[in-house]
């Protein structure tokens, strides 16, 4: 196993070396790279001292390894609009997207994994028609749509929930999170529903697809021949078996429902990265938008890591290695 | 009552049993229709500035504005008729959603059959980046590369195929791999006949079928991820909205009650991708074997 | 004979499917004696492995026994409700299957797994439980137990997994398991061990086996009954000494002829001309009668079970000469 978490590593590792070239040069050859560090309004003569200062008139691959040393070291740049480090920055706004996202993920996964299960097991039970018939509704429909609706129902409407912004954070473990208050808990519910639905049809599908399969094995069989009851088999078998394929799917949505963050954030005012990126786009705050993309990545490739990790741990065969 | 059906034939007579499908079918075909006559249809031309009166905007559904004729959906902050703008956006969502589903088809679908006819290298080089795109989401595929581009028509279809290629060709490259170990291809090769004959007649066909349906399901997801970047402001520019557009405009008016704005393309909107998913989902469903009887 | 263990009568599952009904198995009959092995014989198709599922009230949908009785020690297993029948599943009667790869759930031990088959009919504790699953394990001849139980399926060979299979069968000492082409997917080497294992255990444990196999040779080896099945009718039954040396139905006489084994070297291998009809379109009369040489009008009717003593066959046409045993 040890030498599997190496492997992984090592993959990693190239993974987010070849990311970080990819962003490089999307950045410094296409566009002009004088922008990421010059604010588009400044006049020729401090754009020409800056380019020599910061070596931009340099060969490329200089500049990369500066771009990769600078990195490392954790210098991201310096925000064109806040006027602070970006790394600071994103630092500052990060613990709300995770916040966010985390809650979503965790919900959409343990509602949408039962339903499917259920949905999968009694798949002509009406409730399970039902469930798939609004499963497809979460797939088909635009998030961004979903969260208007709810903001009209339930903050217009109704008046019973916030229409945005995130609410009171106590602060544990350094970090301030606001779902432990009251004020945060309701701020935090609409955007973490928006957030969830796509999530949710998706792990209603898949689960249902998966017991649907499982429970037609040889060895659901054999444990029903062996007169296991149902309930037994459901929870000692095929909760084990379906973990593997929600696993995998569990790994890639996240890094997805860390995108779909960027529209939620923005619908609901919530001040998490997802929001900040848009803004930054809009006013054409470069370093932040380069820095986005490396922590995107780094991201991505951690929770793939992560997920071969997990992965490692539940399935036997990949811990044991080859069979005797 | 056996007549013999041409395919084209008998795939109708299956989809005609699922009454939703053909209220799908007929619904996109409606609307297909709106967008294409829009300028003859609506009462009024949106994007004509001289048009539009700012004393007319916000106004509810039912409103007669300046111009004389109702405005059956209201107007939006702009002054324009919301009925009018609606089809004009329509158009744009699916002229859009088109042009990206059709240029992404012809590049995925090229590199998917490429890589599984070389073989090699090139295969596992293609497929290896393909893989990569499809584990990045596609929404922040095309943030960053509108972000990179800057705003424009062109940009922003290009933003769409970037972002969606990948499953064309994923799906192409597997269909024809299968085609590709089958006796015949290798028989075919050995023969006189050009090897882009070969993969013209023989592999491409085979492909069709998973293609048709990943199209229909894509068009629905590029007019879907276009509305949604417009929406964020990072799709057409203003005075070319699209629906995603339209709602993103009438977002800050449904505090104050003021809902139609937003709502009504929004309804569009969700009425064109769903009916396009049922579709696709149909014809999926048919062109399954596991599923037949 | 003594009350038999198990005694089928006319039993008849159906699958209800888009196309039409299929009729997998229909109307089969036969008695098992205590600690009796039976071969239940066909190609695929002819309905055997799910004549085994329908013992055990294991059909899974759109399939669903629709006629007949199966009496296990007296009681009729179809009349039960569904909690009676799992008590009885595993305890009573119970199955291996074909494939060890599939029956064992990679992501469990084989302890665990043992040890659920132990407490879904007993109440033991965890000691007393493994305990009971090490001898089991020894008794199939897999040595060090107590280690192999922590062990995963997949640390095993296919032959191993399938001991393991038969050692679950086993835990409960029931009076009939059902073996559904069990060593069809391992070594023939290894077959041969497990045949010989399994007759050994049935017969120290008094256990009636019912051996579904599409091989003959195989189960006439083990079997001292056989009952030949096709279009999911057992067209032949009878001990297997009389059945392999004068068979009755054209179909059984087909089937001892294509082995190689009755084959003179050097003699191309005898077929039967044909191949099984669909059970979805099955002919009218004897299902056999378009492949069978000896057919004739009369084989448009459906032939009915003819007995003789302990053996019986449906045929109209029966042979009647000995089967050719090469020099």
């Amino acid at each position: 196993m040890l030498g599997f978490v190496i492997q992984r590593f090592i993959q990693a590792v190239g993974v987010m070396a070849v990311m970080s070239v990819i962003v490089f040069f999307g950045v410094y050859a296409i566009g002009n790279p004088i922008d990421i560090v010059i604010p588009p309004d400044a006049t020729q003569e401090i754009r020409e001292e800056a380019i020599s200062r910061l070596g931009l008139d340099r060969p490329l691959i200089e500049q990369y390894f500066t771009f990769v040393s600078n990195l490392l070291q954790g210098d991201l740049g310096r925000s064109f609009v806040y006027n602070m480090p970006v790394l600071e920055l994103i630092g500052g706004r990060l613990p709300a997207t995770l916040e966010l996202v985390l809650i979503s993920v965790v919900s959409a996964t343990v509602l949408g994994v039962s339903l499917g299960i259920y949905a999968g097991y009694r798949p002509d039970s009406w409730v399970s028609k039902t469930i798939m018939a609004v499963s497809v509704l979460g797939f088909s429909v635009p998030s961004f749509w979903v969260g208007l609706i709810l903001i009209l129902f339930f903050a217009v409407n109704l008046g019973w929930l916030p229409a945005g912004g995130r609410g009171e954070t106590v602060e544990i473990w350094g970090v301030a999170w606001s779902f432990p208050t009251l004020s945060g808990l309701s701020h935090i519910v609409l955007p973490a529903v928006n957030l969830a639905l796509f999530k949710l049809a998706m792990m209603i599908r898949l689960a249902r697809a998966g017991t649907r399969e499982i429970m037609l094995t040889d060895t659901i069989k054999f444990a029903r021949a062996a007169g296991l009851s149902e309930g037994t088999i459901l929870r000692r078998h095929l909760l084990k078996l379906i973990s593997i394929p929600i696993i995998t799917v569990f790994g890639l949505e996240l890094g997805s429902t860390l995108a779909f963050a960027v529209v939620t954030e923005t619908i609901f005012s919530w001040p998490g990265v997802g929001k900040l990126i848009i803004d930054s786009i809009a006013v054409l705050d470069r370093p932040v938008m380069v820095a986005y993309l490396i922590l995107v990545a780094f991201l991505f490739v951690t929770i793939n890591f992560v997920i071969d990790l997990v992965f490692a741990l539940i399935d036997p065969r990949v811990r044991k290695g080859a069979s005797a | 009552m056996s007549v013999d059906r041409s395919p084209l034939g008998k795939f109708w007579a299956e989809y005609r049993e699922n009454k939703m499908a053909v209220v799908a079918l007929i619904i996109v075909v409606l609307m297909i229709l709106l967008a294409l006559f829009a300028a003859v249809i609506s009462p009024q031309n949106p994007y004509d500035l001289a048009n539009l009166s700012l004393m007319d905007s916000r106004r509810p559904p039912g409103f007669v504005g300046s111009g004389g004729y109702t405005h059956l959906l209201g107007t939006d902050p702009q002054g324009r008729d919301l009925l009018s703008a609606i089809f004009y956006g329509l158009r744009i969502s699916i002229q859009i959603g088109l042009a990206a589903g059709l240029v992404s088809l012809s590049i995925g679908t090229t590199l998917g059959i490429l890589a599984a006819y070389l073989g090699g290298r090139i295969e596992t080089l293609i497929m290896r980046l393909v893989d990569l795109q499809l584990s990045f989401p596609a929404i922040l595929l095309a943030l960053v590369i509108v972000a990179m581009l800057g705003q424009g028509k062109a940009q922003l279809i290009g933003a769409l195929v970037a972002a969606q290629y990948a499953y064309f060709a994923r799906t192409a490259y597997g269909a024809a791999k299968a085609e590709r170990g089958k006796d015949y291809i290798e028989a075919a090769l050995a023969t006189p006949l050009s090897a882009r004959l070969v993969v013209w007649r023989h592999m491409l066909p085979n492909c069709t079928p998973p293609l048709i349906v990943v199209a229909t399901v894509q068009i629905a997801n590029s007019i879907s991820l276009e509305a949604t970047l417009s929406f964020l402001g990072l799709g057409l520019p203003v005075t070319e909205p699209s629906l995603g557009m339209l709602i993103s405009n009438g977002f800050p008016y449904m505090m104050s009650g003021r809902y139609w704005i937003s709502v009504y393309p929004g309804v569009a909107l969700i009425i064109l991708i769903v009916a396009i998913n049922i579709v696709g989902d149909q014809v999926r469903d048919q062109f399954n074997p596991r599923l037949r009887k | 004979m003594s009350d038999p263990v198990l005694s089928v009568q006319n039993l008849t599952t159906h699958f209800f499917t888009r196309a039409g009904v299929v009729k997998a198995v229909d109307g089969v009959s036969f008695d098992l004696a205590r600690g009796e092995i039976m071969g239940l014989v066909g190609e695929s198709g002819s309905g055997k492995t799910v004549t085994g599922f329908s013992l055990l009230g294991l059909v899974d949908a759109p399939g669903r026994i629709v006629d007949g009785s199966v009496k296990l020690n007296g009681t009729d297993l179809l009349t039960l409700p569904a909690s009676d029948l799992r008590a009885r599943r595993g305890r009573e009667i119970s199955m291996i299957f074909q494939d060890p790869i599939a029956t064992l759930n990679p992501m469990l031990t084989i302890g665990q797994q043992m040890l659920l088959a132990v407490e879904a009919h007993e109440r033991l504790s965890k000691r007393a439980a493994t305990a009971r699953a090490a001898e089991l394990l020894t008794q199939v001849g897999i040595p060090s137990a107590e280690m192999r139980l922590r062990a995963y399926p997949h640390e095993f060979s296919g032959g191993m997994r399938q001991r393991v299979a038969i050692a679950i069968a086993l835990l409960h000492r029931p009076a009939v398991i059902v073996a559904d082409e069990p060593t069809t997917a391992l070594d023939v080497s290894i077959q041969a061990q497990i045949l010989l294992q399994m007759r050994d255990l049935a017969a120290e444990t008094g256990t009636a086996m019912i051996w579904i196999s599409h091989d003959l040779a195989v189960v006439s080896s083990l079997a001292s009954k056989l009952a030949v099945m096709y279009a999911g009718r057992i067209v032949e039954q009878g001990p297997t000494a009389d059945l392999l040396r004068d068979p009755r139905h054209p179909y059984t006489a087909g089937l001892i002829a294509s082995l190689p084994a009755m084959t003179t070297p050097g003699l191309p291998l005898t077929q039967i001309p044909g191949t099984t009809p669909s059970l979805l379109s099955l002919p009218v009369g004897c299902p056999f009668a378009p492949r069978c040489d000896r057919s004739s009008e009369e084989c448009q009717r459906d032939p009915e079970m003819t007995d003789q003593g302990d053996r019986g066959w449906r045929c109209f046409h029966p042979v009647t000469r000995p089967a050719e045993v090469p020099a």
